[in-house]
């Protein structure tokens, strides 16, 4: 059997890709490589295009314009049986007239596979359950059944791997397991994972890169860690975790670091943490990495006075603060309870510092709330 | 006086107990007492019936155990028996044929015409079914416009007609019973969720693999029920043949109508009755167990 299905390997290139439904353009222009053997994910909020990107390249969504391939091979337009590509659906599309190990000798049976007893065994003994080979998917549990599923498309050894919001339907405690088990297995198979989801904690947790998308664009790409830390947009700030973003501008900008004033204080921000186009920049900070102390304490690093706790949260590793500064914005400080001191109360006075190396900078026109409604962690 | 009240707390909570469990019952009660008159009664009457003699005077019968009625009643009336599910089989096969590709169509292309199409398929209904084999009768017969296009086209000769043929039976009840099998395969083809044969799709099925190892097994239940809603009632129907047919296409039920009203021949009726029903049974119940629908969810 020469054709797509198992000759084509190499890096997903996706180019100019778009999708439009009517007058609503779901995935616009969209350029993306992604290496051969890395866990990709595509994070985004429901309706950003990330499952629309997904079905174009499993081919069951044609693309209005623009091109896929795998390696040199061209499958814009390949039907979706000769493409080398699996999936994994959301809620698992198993069927239910055939056994599990039927469900996962289908592929095998249709390329006409010799050694279909061999791998589907193989297979199963992955995912350790060669022990229910001969029930059927209602008689799994949701985790059963979301492992089988990945065990049908595995077999295969497609040259790509999607996996469509794989871990919606389970359970936090089982979807923490199932995120360290996926990831073993793809370190384990070797084979590209394309992995689409909303949940930016299981992105973080899986992917060795992480594409953000917004309406149908890649806000940024990078790994976890770039993309936390580094935001370049205040939709990634906003829907990867959460960001204290002030409103400020740069007034000397000839040093490594800037120094941007916000509301009457001087702070500073790392040259290459510095997005803004020009003067007016969105200062941004993670809560975890703010300091607080009682009003008049010294402190050393970015220092911000002022802010009154207009509410405080305990919530056992850590407390969460709601600071409000004289400019009348709430800044959120996560604190760990780790100093034996007793959290601070509703109506202290304060002062927050942080390291400048912590400060990222976002260009100042942006809406500073933009993905924190869609981020389902602020919900 | 409180352990009085506590007594009296219970005896009452006792009493709703008891209404509670007998509500079941009650509710149960019209359908059971229905089920009596017209279930049991009247099959315990075609039981007796079945092995009773002539007794004196015309439509009298008296109980005698004569079992051999049975084997009177099966020799005397083979042919029509085995014609009977010879027509319902094909009528049956005729009807999946149609509607398969009829209720596909409509639970998987038809888009906003949907309901409308379902109204269509549920339209005959709407008229009764005598009327419309007649009407069956009158589009076949020497009248009709088909037999007038077949001649003018050469294809059939002066003598050829259609009507009182066993084509215009199986036909007849391949038509009657449509419905019958197009709903409850829509039903089954509608519930198939889409990612299924997405799925198939991605795991190397193309569209013909998919119909067949995916689309088809899921819809079994729905061709196990619409094959039955066809064929038992095919089995014993006598209108089709009555209107459509001649002599040499006499189905069973013809000749049990014969028996009780122009032969007044009780026993030798109730006989053949019960003779279809328990082949009907034996029948269905050999297909449901090969199908094996129960292990479909």
């Amino acid at each position: 059997m020469v054709d797509a299905s198992t000759s084509a390997h190499g890096d997903l290139t996706l180019t100019n890709l778009t999708k439009s439904f009517g007058d609503f353009v779901a995935v616009d222009d969209l350029d993306l490589v992604i290496p051969e053997g890395s866990f990709f994910a595509l994070l985004g909020p429901s309706g950003c295009g990330k499952t629309t990107t997904l079905r174009m390249v499993a081919g069951l969504e044609e693309p209005t314009s623009g091109k896929i391939s795998i390696g040199k091979t061209d499958i814009t337009y390949e039907k979706p049986y000769k493409r080398p590509v699996n999936t994994v659906f959301q809620n698992y599309a198993l069927f239910p007239h055939l056994s599990i190990y039927e469900n996962i000798a289908f592929g095998l049976r249709r390329r006409g596979v010799k050694d279909v007893d061999d791998q589907v065994n193989k297979a199963l003994e992955l995912v350790e359950l060669t022990h229910l080979a001969s029930r059927k998917p209602n008689q799994l549990s949701g985790g059963q059944q979301q492992r089988i599923a990945l065990a049908r498309a595995i077999v295969n050894r497609p040259a790509l791997l999607l996996l469509d919001e794989p871990l919606g339907a389970l359970d936090l405690k089982l979807r923490r397991a199932m995120q360290i088990e996926l990831k073993w297995i793809q370190t384990e198979v070797g084979i590209t994972f394309v992995h689409v989801t909303h949940d930016q904690e299981e992105a973080m947790t899986m992917a060795d890169t992480i594409a953000v998308m917004n309406e149908g664009k890649i806000e940024q790409m990078g790994s976890p860690a770039d993309l936390y830390d580094n935001p370049r947009t205040s939709f990634v700030a906003n829907f990867l975790g959460q960001s204290n973003l002030i409103k400020g501008s740069i007034i000397d900008s000839s040093g490594g670091n800037a120094v941007v004033d916000i509301f009457g204080t001087k702070v500073r921000l790392a040259q290459d943490r510095n997005h803004a186009h020009d003067s007016s920049v969105l200062l941004g900070i993670r809560p975890e990495k703010i300091r607080i102390q009682p009003a008049g304490t010294s402190m050393h690093g970015n220092i911000l006075e002022g802010g009154v706790i207009s509410d405080a949260s305990y919530i056992g590793v850590s407390t969460q603060y709601q600071v409000e500064m004289p400019w009348g914005q709430e800044l959120m400080v996560f604190e760990q309870n780790d100093d034996g001191t007793p959290p601070l109360a509703k109506g202290d006075a304060v002062v927050m510092s942080w390291e400048p190396i912590f400060t990222f900078g976002l260009a100042g026109d942006q809406d500073a709330n933009a993905g924190s409604e869609a981020n389902p962690d602020s919900e | 006086m409180s352990t009085a009240l506590l007594h009296t707390g219970t005896h009452e909570k006792k009493a709703v107990l008891t209404k509670k469990k007998l509500l079941p019952y009650w509710l149960l009660a019209p359908g059971i007492i229905w089920l009596i008159i017209f279930f049991l009664v009247p099959i315990y009457q075609l039981i007796s019936t079945s092995t009773q003699t002539q007794g004196f005077g015309i439509g009298t019968y008296v109980q005698t155990y004569r079992f051999s009625n049975f084997i009177d009643a099966i020799t005397s009336s083979k042919a029509q028996l085995f014609r009977s599910f010879e027509y319902a089989f094909l009528a049956t096969a005729f009807a999946l044929i149609i509607s398969y590709p009829l209720a596909y169509a409509v639970a998987f292309k038809s888009g906003r015409w949907k309901n409308t199409l379902l109204v269509l398929i549920v339209a005959p209904f709407f008229c009764s079914f005598l009327l419309r084999t007649v009407a069956w009768e009158q589009i076949l017969g020497e009248q009709g416009l088909v037999i007038k296009l077949l001649r003018f086209l050469h294809i059939f000769g002066a003598q050829d007609h259609l009507t009182a043929t066993p084509f215009a039976v199986v036909a007849g009840l391949t038509y009657n019973f449509l419905p019958f099998m197009t709903l409850p395969l829509y039903a089954s083809l509608e519930r198939i969720d889409i990612r299924m044969m997405e799925a198939s799709g991605d795991l190397y099925a193309n569209a013909l693999t998919t119909f067949r190892k995916v689309t088809v097994p899921l819809s079994m239940p729905g061709v196990v029920a619409g094959t039955l809603l066809t064929f038992i009632p095919a089995a014993g129907d006598y209108i089709n043949a009555e209107l459509l047919g001649n002599p040499g296409t006499k189905m069973i039920g013809n000749v049990i109508e014969a028996r009780y009203l122009a032969i007044v021949d009780y026993p030798g009726a109730a006989a053949l009755s019960l003779i279809l029903m328990v082949t009907i049974l034996v029948l269905v119940m050999a297909y449901v167990k090969r199908a094996g629908t129960e292990e479909l969810v």
